[in-house]
């Protein structure tokens, strides 16, 4: 019966509390009121303070009243008999222990304690597209709270599916060997794991560590923090996520909680004894709407209502059926996922190692590396034609030319991968789109590493997935199950050649790029005039409900991940999809891309929180943003000129606030004259913000973009008639402030400073 | 034929003191019901009597019999049916008056003793009504909506403020069929009009009219009442208080309040509470002053400050009969004329207050709420004054239930959601998604709302446990208001151990979850309103319905006493 949890939870809140009021005094009175406290690269202040009360914590100081806040909320407990209602009581006193476990973070950041350490501990990720490189993370810290731009990074795979939803585990599996299993039944559905918590001081961290199993962004497994408190950060992540896509304001506390039951597909799942602490945490989580599944005998709370199925669900890992424990764990993944409801869309794929697109992030370290192509010492490549429906055979897979079997470890050889499709609805125009897909699919078998594209494809075997048997010919089997599965709507038929053959490699390597070529020069003859019809996404609109992306042949979606063709592409496998073809109606203005029609859908859309759209201006009625996007363009009006920040890029903008900040003014829906969040191939088009003057009025850019775009952005500076111009534009190496800026301006001579006004 | 007995209660403590009073042939209500043989007509049992002008009394009892004027069954059943509602309306809503003036008294500053205590609730209020409140003081924003209280009883044309809170379909439904009530007293005026003599005669119509004049008491006198009674004496949330005549206490000087009005009473909460007093009592050889309440008063005052309730409507002969009691203090409605007769027998002295009710026999001591405090001092120490006089005492032992009353509609909002799901906001911000959720998922078969009186022409209690009881066996949650209320809570329902053995299962899960026993105390009778207040929410949120006729909920008020809660 629950008021055991109440009676458990309320005690938990109220011990908490009165750790973290004498946390913070000794704090104060150590470090004053003034001692600055923030978590590192996150916007939105403490968040989960911000997204609750509306407070912007910056200082210690500010934290007395928060704490005095969450003393209000807490309640005595229950009464053995003739009790007065507890579940009201317990969800504030679950408020009052998520306030307080953040001030106490909070705290233990000014005090250089957070996160915490585990000595040998190696955090996967940041080193994705270097995967030999040392990365981040070699320095025994575990994770903290989420950065944003993995926030955001996430928040594309979050509403389009792929990442169905998170589960923050707190506590120790039986043994470690269940702790793996349950980690990658997870990672099998996709399923963000956030670790958290400990059982008499071993948590489930040590077991994967223990275990070799990689933690970190990349591999959708977040390790927080030893101690029940740093559960706190996975709810800081929910309430980011409305915040950031759901175009919430701090304070808006009722409207976050629903918008996290509705849309943020999370649950706890407490491995071992559950005690005070964990229950009060466990009622703060409850708020969000967020299920409790424990592994151990606890009361249960069936009825439905804050949460959209069972409150409660205890599971006793020994009573669950199950010949082996690793079956009982599967059982326990399986319960959490039916009790959240979580929408899990899963292709069978005949491989012999598990798949997922939790593992696309998996990197393979060249000493775990079986065999790799591409890369330095030999070229890959991937190419998806095509073809008349008789040439095909549907599921025939051919290795063509030796494998990699006989070769010493670490080979490393040429290979093509030869995708030929055939279908009623197929259009030419799919092939890059479909092309494109072969990362993803093929990333997503553990212990494969897939990255590049086209002829700079570079694959990696790891050795534990060629111990269990992976051979070429799997590389077929995933491309087509993944292709008969996703896009099953205009593909018939499909079959895959893995080519190592010397000279049939040459052959197709040239055929390849034939191809690639032509469909460059056909992408680049698409131009907005040249059709007269746009395209809608509403994707997002799962996380951000008055947000609608208008993508037209020169104008990606801001995600990056959706242009012109890949809605087209969408709109046949799915015609009451999120990409609909809208017409562009009468035109209201030519330059600045308004278009009757677009407004119409625009406010139909919206909800009428936007009236006008346009597609080339940042200055009059921009389109709006969910979350997701690549870049932040802004207005510097000083420098009559915009800048373009990087969301890989965490530093100072001379707009005096980094991207995470500038995130909070970009996202959520809403259409801010003069800030915009776009995709970063936007940035390469001959429409980029052409009715405020065009590239020539990037002043500034991440030097992240400069590099990795190099080639694109050199293409447009000459375009635009001055080669010279990319050197010109500043970067955070060069200034953060204004005045610098302007002075790097003047050095150079930067034309923006003598075009007309922006505004 | 032999008249039946009635059995007159299911209460042990109500028989031991009425077997004293048989014992002193001290007749009560109980005994009176026996002996009196209700007329069948007038009863309503074998059809109607018409009393509506002087040329009747027309007794009609046959299909195609009608009375002088010629009005046929169907006309007079329409019409005295609308005469009830205007009865119960008016009393309802002279209630919702008062407390408005006492409102407008307090934001004038001329009310002793009586402060804003609930502003949230002001705010929330307001908001109702669409009166400003940025920026503005608390005592400004009181002074609006007690003119605006005040001026929707005198109103003459338009619609109440408060239908606006109902679902706009239901809304659509009044304005479509023309009973939307226009002003309060408005409508119970015409309908006594409309059902004089010779004036309306088709049932239908009269019915529409009837229909009209108690929505203006649902959604306005008692809406009215109880939003202020809320704004000054705090909005109710549960709390542990005890029901029955076991209340009473030997050696403590024992004052009740009885009636229907919390303005005088939570004076005298305060009074009772004051050292000096106490110290007087003391004095008078007592070892404290013990207050106790009553029928709705004991409502009012044990929701929002946990004063024991010594019982509902017909315990009100029974409290005096046990000696124990030094004075009673009535205010309107519900109060037995026989009271002056019972307490002749003992020292206990019957003191009216209200302007507009006397007694003969009774103390008369005139509330006024600008000396509110005074007045209420000087009945505490009058009741003192009677102590020394109490002779032998018979309270009932054991005689009491512990209760958990004042479930407000703003503490249902919160106990489903916390207080980051509920907030006063009106409307926008409910968060009944828990029972809405139970209805839906079936845990819950629906609501059922028992509200109303005792009856001593049925046995006493009996004709509320009944009902409740097999509701709660078939997973129906109850709420309950005024001596229904109070009856379920002599018998242990309104404690949450109730909500594990003497429920079905999906009830008890729900219960168990929230904590709450499966009959809620709601409040008074004329927080009947609140119950119109949650369903409005819950089809406003949405998931049953858009309507409060898709809620799954039924009222009973079966044999009803007085008019009101009819």
């Amino acid at each position: 019966m629950s008021r055991y949890i109440a009676t458990r939870a309320i005690r938990g809140a109220n011990l908490i509390t009165q750790e973290a009021e004498d946390l913070l005094n000794k704090a104060i009175a150590e470090k004053g009121a003034d001692c600055a406290v923030a978590f590192p690269n996150t916007a939105y202040y403490l968040p989960t303070i911000f997204g609750m009360t509306g407070r912007e914590v910056t200082k210690l100081g500010e934290l007395k009243p928060v704490l005095e806040h969450a003393k209000d909320l807490l309640h005595p407990v229950p009464t053995a008999n003739c009790w007065t209602p507890y579940l009201g009581e317990t969800l504030d006193s679950g408020m009052s222990t998520l306030l307080s476990a953040e001030i106490i973070e909070a705290v233990r950041f000014v005090y250089g304690e957070e996160p915490g350490r585990i000595p040998g501990f190696h955090m996967a990720g940041g080193s994705f597209t270097s995967p030999d490189g040392a990365g981040a993370g070699g320095n025994g810290y575990l994770n903290g709270p989420i950065d944003d731009v993995q926030l955001r990074a996430w928040g594309i795979q979050l509403v389009d599916g792929r990442m169905p939803g998170f589960a923050a585990i707190v506590g120790c599996a039986k043994s470690n060997e269940v702790a793996v299993k349950i980690v990658r039944e997870l990672q099998k559905r996709s399923i963000l794991t956030f670790l958290c918590g400990n059982v008499n001081g071993r948590s489930i961290i040590h077991q994967l560590q223990e275990e070799g199993v990689e933690m970190g962004y990349d591999t959708y497994i977040v390790p927080f923090g030893l101690d029940t408190l740093s559960a706190i950060y996975p709810i800081g992540f929910a309430t980011r996520s409305a915040l950031t896509f759901g175009g919430m304001k701090g304070g808006q506390a009722k409207d976050i909680l629903l918008y996290n039951r509705a849309r943020v597909f999370a649950f706890v799942l407490a491995l071992g004894e559950v005690d005070d602490l964990k229950y009060a945490a466990a009622a703060g989580a409850i708020n969000y709407g967020f299920p409790v599944i424990a592994d151990t005998k606890i009361p249960q709370i069936l009825p439905t209502g804050v949460t959209t199925y069972e409150h409660v669900i205890s599971m006793p890992f020994n009573e669950i059926e199950g010949a082996t424990d690793l079956e009982r764990a599967e059982k326990l993944v399986q319960k959490c996922i039916e009790t959240r409801g979580v929408k899990i869309k899963m292709t069978e794929v005949p491989i012999p190692v598990p798949y997922g697109s939790a593992f696309e992030g998996e990197v393979v370290r060249k000493k775990d590396m079986r065999v790799e192509f591409g890369g330095k010492y030999s070229r890959a490549f991937e190419y998806l034609r095509m073809i008349d429906m008789d040439q095909v055979e549907d599921g025939k897979i051919e290795v063509i030319g030796p494998s990699f079997e006989d070769l010493p470890e670490e080979a490393s050889i040429d290979m093509g991968i030869l995708v030929e499709v055939a279908g009623r609805k197929m259009q030419k125009d799919f092939e890059p789109v479909l092309e494109r897909q072969i990362h993803y699919f093929v990333n997503g078998a553990s212990g494969i590493q897939h990255i590049g594209q086209r002829d700079i494809t570079w694959i990696r075997i790891g050795k534990a997935a060629a111990e269990k048997g992976f051979a070429l010919k799997h590389f077929g089997e995933i491309l087509h199950a993944r292709f008969m599965a996703d896009f099953g709507a205009i593909v018939d038929k499909v079959q895959v050649k893995i080519i190592t053959d010397p000279a049939l490699h040459a052959e197709w390597l040239q055929k390849a790029r034939d191809a690639y070529d032509y469909r460059n020069n056909r992408l680049a003859d698409m131009t907005d005039e040249a059709v007269d019809e746009f395209y809608t996404c509403t994707l997002c609109q799962s996380f951000a409900p008055t947000h609608l992306c208008l993508v037209s042949p020169q104008r990606l979606g801001l995600c990056g991940a959706y242009n012109y063709l890949d809605c087209a592409a969408s709109y046949q496998i799915n015609p009451t999809g999120p990409n609909q073809p809208i017409r562009k109606g009468t035109t209201i203005d030519k330059e600045k891309g308004i278009f009757g029609g677009l407004n119409e859908i625009a406010q139909q859309k919206s909800n009428g929180t936007v009236q006008e759209v346009s597609m080339y201006s940042i200055m009059n009625a921009p389109m709006t943003a969910c979350g997701c996007f690549e870049c932040i363009v802004m207005l510097i009006p000083e420098a009559n000129g915009v800048m373009v920040v990087s969301r890989e890029d965490t530093s100072m903008t001379p707009a005096g606030m980094t991207f995470s900040t500038l995130a909070g003014m970009a996202g959520g829906g809403l259409q801010t004259p003069g800030v915009m969040g776009v995709g970063k191939y936007y940035l390469t088009s001959p429409k980029f913000i052409s009715a405020d003057g065009g590239f020539q009025r990037v002043v500034w850019m991440s030097s992240v973009l400069k590099q990795t775009m190099a080639a694109e952005l050199q293409a447009v500076c000459e375009r635009e008639g001055d080669p010279e111009l990319i050197s010109k534009i500043a970067d955070e190496t060069i200034c953060t402030d204004v005045d610098g800026l302007l002075a790097h301006l003047e050095t150079v001579g930067h034309p923006s400073l003598m075009m007309d006004p922006m505004f | 034929m032999a008249k039946q007995k009635i059995v007159p209660s299911i209460d042990p403590a109500a028989i031991y003191v009425l077997d004293y009073a048989e014992a002193m042939g001290i007749p009560t209500s109980f005994s009176r019901a026996n002996d009196m043989a209700p007329c069948t007509i007038g009863s309503g049992q074998k059809g109607v009597c018409c009393k509506n002008c002087f040329m009747g009394p027309c007794r009609v009892t046959k299909e195609g019999q009608v009375g002088v004027c010629g009005a046929t069954l169907e006309t007079i059943a329409a019409r005295n049916l609308a005469r009830a509602i205007a009865a119960g309306s008016a009393a309802h809503s002279d209630h919702g008056r008062d407390l408005a003036f006492t409102l407008l008294a307090v934001a004038k500053g001329e009310a002793q003793g009586y402060e804003i205590r609930d502003e949230a609730k002001l705010w929330s209020v307001a908001a109702k009504h669409g009166i400003p409140t940025k920026g503005r003081t608390a005592t400004e924003v009181a002074l609006d909506v007690a003119n605006k209280a005040v001026s929707e009883f005198g109103q003459q044309r338009g619609e109440l403020s408060y239908l606006s809170v109902a679902p706009p379909k239901r809304q659509k439904i009044w304005r479509e069929n023309g009973v939307a009530p226009r002003g309060i007293d408005r409508e119970v005026v015409e309908v006594l009009h409309r059902t004089h003599m010779g004036d309306d005669q088709d049932a239908s119509h009269i019915l529409l009219a009837s229909v009209r004049t108690a929505l203006s008491d649902g959604w306005g006198g008692s809406m009215w009442a109880t939003d202020i009674s809320d704004i000054l004496f705090g909005t109710p949330s549960p709390k542990v208080g005890e029901v029955n005549l076991g209340c009473l206490e030997e050696k403590q000087v024992n004052i009740i309040v009885h009636g229907h009005e919390p303005t005088l009473s939570e004076m005298i909460v305060t009074a009772v509470q004051d050292p000096e007093l106490i110290e007087y009592a003391k004095s008078k050889g007592a070892e404290g002053i013990n207050l106790a309440g009553i029928c709705c008063t004991s409502n009012e005052v044990m929701m929002r400050q946990g004063i024991p309730s010594a019982g509902n409507f017909l315990n009100q002969e029974l409290a005096i009969l046990t000696g124990a009691v030094e004075a009673m203090v009535v205010d309107v409605q519900c109060i037995m004329q026989s009271l002056t007769g019972v307490a002749d027998h003992f020292h206990t002295e019957i003191i009216t207050t209200s302007p507009k009710v006397k007694m003969t026999g009774a103390t008369h001591i005139e509330f006024d709420e600008h000396h509110a405090v005074d007045i209420a001092k000087q009945i505490v120490r009058r009741a003192i004054d009677k102590y020394p006089q109490r002779g032998e005492t018979r309270i009932p032992q054991n005689a009491s239930e512990q209760v958990v009353p004042g479930f407000s509609h703003e503490y249902l909002n919160y106990m489903l959601g916390g207080a980051y799901r509920a907030s006063f906001r009106p409307l926008i911000d409910a968060s009944f998604r828990p029972l809405i959720d139970a209805i839906a998922t079936g845990r819950l078969r629906g609501v059922a709302a028992d509200v109303g009186c005792n009856n001593p022409g049925l046995t006493q209690d009996a004709v509320h446990m009944d009902v409740i009881t097999e509701l709660l066996k078939n997973d129906v949650l109850v709420v309950a208001t005024g001596c229904g209320a109070i009856a379920a809570g002599k018998y242990g329902y309104l404690r949450g151990e109730a909500g594990l053995d003497k429920v079905g299962p999906g009830l008890r899960e729900i219960c168990e979850t929230i904590g709450i026993p499966p009959v809620l105390h709601l409040g008074s009778c004329v927080d009947n309103s609140r119950i119109l207040t949650v369903l409005s929410q819950m089809a406003t949120e949405g998931g049953l319905g858009d309507d409060i006729s898709d809620i799954p909920i039924s009222a009973t008020s079966r044999r009803s006493a007085s008019r009101p809660s009819g």
